[in-house]
């Protein structure tokens, strides 16, 4: 785990990387690079998911300023460790409090994420709803 | 096998120098840990990307090192902001964006940053030498360090960049180490045109699609000329460290760490072969046009930062012509290469033939476009990869000489002769 923390929230599973800068509103949380797969949707609240990081330097500072405003993701898996992310998601801690947890997951665990599912995000990882349930 | 600090590392992180590398401690050892690295090495050198506003975060940042006495400890340059200090007219920011843009730039500046204002740092002369540790953020500056000067950066962000400057240490990890800087994926030109092979229009179209490719992996070319002039590398670096991840390549026959093939290699075999050929080419090409029906507004080029060369090539291509009316033309360049430029009188004949010149920033970054509704032109993949997200532009992508004639002419033109087989 990049980034200790609680958090609980709906699966936003992106196809390809996404650049937070110039991927995404820190106004709004919606992603705005449009030759992204996913744009249009809006990542505010929910457990974002990608392969990996993308792009630009800057997406450390959209990301902290998404935090602080409210509209980041509730946490952030990753299928690679991504620093640029990880820093972003450091300084709004240290500034704010505000903690949005990054999670590296192994390939098992990142098959196991399903858009829309509800997961559960402790210190320890990435907790899936019980088979059977609801 | 943990992270092990030196005493000074440790003075640090306890506050004997002060709150403000005792943060930047706290950020760089979390960051260490993570990325398993086993010690902190000194840097030569800082590029700092957090100087661009993108909104209170990176203030409240800033503004709390600066304020907790932070000052850099290596030689620290800035990169863009989001005015232009030495033509404010041509930034149309708001009174707020205005506000914080200068006290974002005060505040780096205030640390002890030189004003270079420039997403090109490597086109100073005093630049890096091969094998120094550097701690460079800004994704096309982070490429060029480590493929085209050799040095040695890993893929530093906003934030990292000014803890590394303010402590003058990064974790020994990435690609300050050898085992990462080896090519992982081979690109090979296959029967792609001598006459495109050697256009500078083909390097960033290129660089975007391996960018695409490779991902985050670090890839070498095979079948380009050799020397490879440093604009296109630039152009090359930043499309492929836009549309992927890339922070390091090999252009075999020209970069200092590919000789030859085997040497990119580093002796292991390639995780995987690509062959390029020219359909694959004009497909990415045209994936960096948005639209190519409609009202020509404008041309950017200089993203990243326009050289002295380049000016040198654009005052030839504009020498005795007019930009069409209607139609805006900038050049994005740093303060020093202004001057330069200024000197050699390209500036004057760019001036005249009705370019506007923008420094400190970028028109994609901040608004600097006064008409919206058109296409843009540009001959930058990284400017034709983002601007549609940042600033809402429709793009179309063209070489240099499109970019100039279509000005000139108010309407897009573009040599489809060098696309063609």
């Amino acid at each position: 785990m990049l980034l200790k923390g609680n958090a609980v929230g709906r699966v936003l599973l992106l196809d390809e990387p996404l650049s937070m800068w110039g991927g995404l509103d820190p106004e709004t949380g919606e992603i705005i690079d449009r030759r992204h797969p996913q744009a249009g949707l809006n990542a505010a609240g929910r457990v974002l998911v990608m392969p990996a990081g993308r792009g630009s330097s800057s997406s450390s500072s959209v990301l902290a300023e998404a935090i602080r405003l409210g509209t980041a993701p509730a946490a952030i898996i990753l299928g690679e460790s991504d620093d640029i992310v990880l820093v972003g998601a450091l300084v709004a801690e240290e500034l704010y409090g505000i903690t949005c947890p990054v999670v590296v997951a192994d390939g098992d665990t990142y098959s196991r994420l399903r858009p829309d599912e509800e997961v559960t995000i402790t210190p320890a990882g990435v907790a899936f709803p019980a088979v059977g349930e609801g | 096998m943990e992270l092990t600090l030196s005493e000074h590392d440790r003075e640090m992180a306890a506050g004997v120098h002060g709150q403000a590398p005792a943060l930047a401690m706290r950020i760089l050892t979390h960051v260490a840990a993570a990325d398993g690295a086993l010690r902190f090495i000194d840097i030569t050198s800082a590029h700092v990307d957090s100087c661009l506003y993108h909104g209170e975060a990176g203030l409240d940042f800033a503004e709390r090192l600066a304020a907790t006495g932070g000052r850099v400890a290596v030689p620290t340059t800035l990169n863009v902001s989001s005015l232009d200090l030495l033509h404010p007219d041509l930034v149309h920011a708001d009174d707020r964006l205005r506000d914080r843009g200068r006290r974002l730039m005060a505040a780096y500046t205030a640390m002890g940053g030189t004003p270079t204002w420039t997403c090109a740092p490597y086109q100073s002369p005093r630049r890096p030498a091969l094998g120094e540790h550097i701690a460079w953020a800004e994704s096309n500056a982070i490429v060029f360090a480590n493929s085209v000067l050799g040095a040695r950066t890993d893929r530093y962000g906003d934030f990292i960049d000014i803890c590394a400057a303010l402590t003058g240490r990064v974790p020994e990890t990435g690609l300050h180490l050898d085992e990462h800087r080896r090519a992982r994926v081979v690109f090979r030109l296959v029967g792609v045109p001598d006459r495109l092979a050697s256009a500078e229009v083909l390097y960033p179209v290129l660089g975007h699609l391996i960018g695409r490719a490779t991902g985050t992996k670090v890839p070498a070319i095979v079948g380009l000329p050799p020397g490879v002039p440093e604009d296109a590398l630039k152009a090359f670096g930043a499309a492929a460290a836009s549309s992927g991840g890339v922070a390091m390549f090999h252009a075999v026959g020209t970069t200092p760490e590919a000789p030859t093939l085997e040497a990119a290699l580093g002796g292991a075999a390639p995780e995987q072969v690509i062959d390029v050929d020219l359909a694959a080419l004009r497909a990415a090409r045209d994936e960096l046009t948005t639209h190519l029906d409609g009202v020509l507004t404008a041309v950017s080029v200089g993203t990243p930062h326009f050289s002295l060369e380049e000016f040198r090539s654009l005052a030839a291509l504009v020498s005795g012509r007019q930009v069409a009316p209607g139609v805006e033309f900038y050049v994005n360049t740093s303060r020093e290469v202004l001057a330069a430029a200024a000197a050699e009188g390209t500036v004057h004949t760019l001036r005249l033939a009705g370019i506007d010149i923008v420094t400190d920033t970028c028109t994609y970054i901040t608004p600097v476009l006064r008409g919206r509704n058109g296409i843009v032109m540009t001959n930058s993949g990284k400017w034709a990869w983002y601007a549609p997200g940042n600033i809402g532009v429709e793009v179309a992508f063209g070489s240099l000489i499109d970019c100039v004639d279509s000005a000139m002419a108010g309407a897009i033109i573009r040599d489809e002769a060098v696309w063609s087989g």
